[in-house]
């Protein structure tokens, strides 16, 4: 089967400092990929230059076998959290149905079965009770789910997430692994920026470990051991220690 | 108060009232892009382009002069861009930079346009703090355009500016162009500055795009009515401000318009409906009752049981 995405001698960096340097990789249908590496990896930025918000300086990227900018509406994007102001006067609703906009065409109104798919959508990620809430009046952990959501209303074939999990509540993080989970069933490919090592084997089947170049990308059993770990980090990770393999 | 009647003043009065609310409109998207002090950076980078286009006619041609201060106040953001992307001075930083040395650079030029023959009776001054009453028919006209222009901007695309302001990164990966986005709201922002320095003055002319939209956001959590509010206390400050500054011969309408725009922002700030301080302090108190009579009541009724 045809990759869902494939890159190929990846280069950016931030001034003057490299920050990806000829990273390449493939990424199959129907997986759930952990991309996991130290901080200052690249690993945001890698995102970031995927999808054509942070200049590449050299290197090839397809997605789908096209360019991004051909099949940006098969791409579900979902942005770190922090990256927006909360204090935005909009509601749970308001955001989701921007997931929508780019079905409802430029310059035309949401109608009411917009509304209806963006409100399935908030109730797949048990936020139905908040859609008339105000954003800046939610946790962090439903306003991550509204941004999962709004993801899902897209109906994308691919999710790149941007670290979902970082400092949500368990029953968001319960409720987000679920939705992913369902989404690979479903043969959907779902890539996440993920922070904790301890649950990488729980939650994903693939992994990519990333210090500014692929360390090692394969299933988890392959590419998430002690000896490619301590490559990534530099051996000075602690948790490593008790960690078999 | 025999001025307010006549046929001109209410021809002025008509004009501040929708300046002021093609201000509060663009000023939302401002605030709302964080991009507040920006508006006042290109408003003072707007007057050595004034001050050029009356040297270069030799006269005071409006249209020239407000092509002039399109070209300065642009300039003015460019500028602005440049320093931010190419060197490690900040946005704020730049602003300032920017904001004082075209301010400084008009008032240098001003004075030299005010020694010279005619230059002193030509009226830029006020250009500078302001002077609705210096207006006539044409300028109503070409505010009355200027505002509809504005209008039909944010109502076409009202959904793309949500979109664009509230998260341009995902705008941007659903294909909006966030640069095509950037480049209107830039045209329409330095138009409507441009427009409404002859009535308010370069230096006040940020306040009328400021306060309008600060003040919206103290009573709805909905970004259709902070924007319809914006341009209701926008307009209401221009007009407002005009009324009061027609009480005296040659007093300036920037500073009333900017005194008008404070006292809705002081009433949105107690009695604003969503976030006014009056209501959050009510809230505050009716969850303190609420937690009171919720920790005493459990105690007395086990009290109540052991008896």
């Amino acid at each position: 089967m045809a990759a869902v995405l494939e890159v190929t001698d990846l280069n950016a960096s931030y001034r003057k400092n490299a920050v990806l340097e000829r990273v390449t990789f493939e990424i199959q249908p129907g997986t759930l990929t952990a991309i996991v590496g130290p901080n200052g990896a690249g690993k945001s930025t890698l995102l970031k230059t995927l999808l054509d918000q942070h200049p590449r300086l050299s290197g090839d990227v397809a997605f789908f076998g096209s360019a991004f900018r051909k099949v940006k509406s098969r791409i579900g994007y979902v942005p770190q959290r922090g990256s927006v102001d909360w204090d935005f006067p909009t509601d749970a609703l308001d955001v989701v149905t921007m997931g929508l906009y780019g079905k409802i065409g430029w310059l035309r109104r949401p109608g009411r079965t917009h509304k209806e798919q963006a409100m399935r959508a908030l109730s797949e990620m048990g936020m139905a009770d908040y859609a008339g809430r105000q954003i800046s009046q939610l946790s962090g952990g439903q306003q991550q789910r509204v941004f999962l959501a709004r993801a899902l209303a897209q109906d994308a074939d691919l999710y790149m997430l941007d670290e979902p999990l970082a400092g949500v509540d368990a029953v968001t993080e319960r409720v987000i692994m679920d939705t992913l989970q369902r989404l690979k069933r479903q043969g959907k490919t779902v890539m996440v920026v993920h922070h904790d090592l301890q649950t990488v084997e729980d939650y994903f089947d693939r992994v990519l470990l990333l210090n500014r170049t692929v360390i090692a990308h394969g299933t988890t059993a392959e590419a998430f051991t002690r000896e490619k770990l301590s490559a990534a980090y530099g051996g000075m990770l602690r948790w490593l220690e008790g960690k078999s393999g | 108060m025999n001025t307010l009647l006549s046929h001109n003043a209410q021809w002025v009065l008509l004009s501040t009232l929708i300046l002021g609310m093609a201000a509060g409109i663009i000023g939302s998207f401002a605030y709302w892009k964080r991009q507040s002090l920006m508006s006042d950076a290109l408003s003072h980078a707007a007057l050595p382009g004034v001050i050029v286009g009356f040297v270069l006619m030799g006269t005071k041609n409006l249209p020239v002069m407000i092509a002039g201060a399109a070209a300065s106040a642009l300039l003015g953001a460019l500028l602005i861009d440049w320093i931010r992307s190419s060197t490690r001075i900040k946005e704020d930083a730049a602003m300032g930079i920017v904001l004082s040395v075209f301010f400084g650079l008009g008032i240098m030029l001003l004075t030299f346009v005010n020694r010279t023959a005619g230059g002193s009776q030509s009226g830029l001054d006020s250009f500078i703090f302001g002077q609705a009453a210096s207006m006539v028919g044409d300028d109503v006209r070409l505010m009355a355009g200027t505002a509809g222009v504005v209008l039909l901007v944010a109502l076409l695309g009202y959904k793309e500016w949500k979109l664009f302001l509230f998260d341009p990164a995902y705008a941007a990966g659903l294909g909006l162009s966030v640069r095509l986005m950037n480049g209107i709201y830039l045209a329409v922002l330095v138009l409507v500055i441009v427009v409404g320095i002859q009535a308010a003055g370069v230096v006040l002319m940020a306040a009328l795009l400021i306060i309008p939209a600060v003040s919206a956001r103290y009573w709805t959590h909905s970004f259709k009515w902070t924007v319809v509010l914006a341009a209701a206390f926008g307009g209401g400050a221009g007009a407002a401000g005009t009324l009061l500054s027609a009480a005296g011969a040659g007093w300036p309408t920037g500073p009333f318009i900017v005194l008008a725009a404070s006292a809705t922002f002081a009433v949105s700030l107690f009695f604003g409906a969503s976030k006014g301080l009056l209501i959050l302090y009510i809230g505050q108190r009716a969850s303190r009752r609420r937690l009171t009579s919720q920790t005493v009541g459990p105690v007395a009724a086990r009290e109540g049981a052991g008896r």
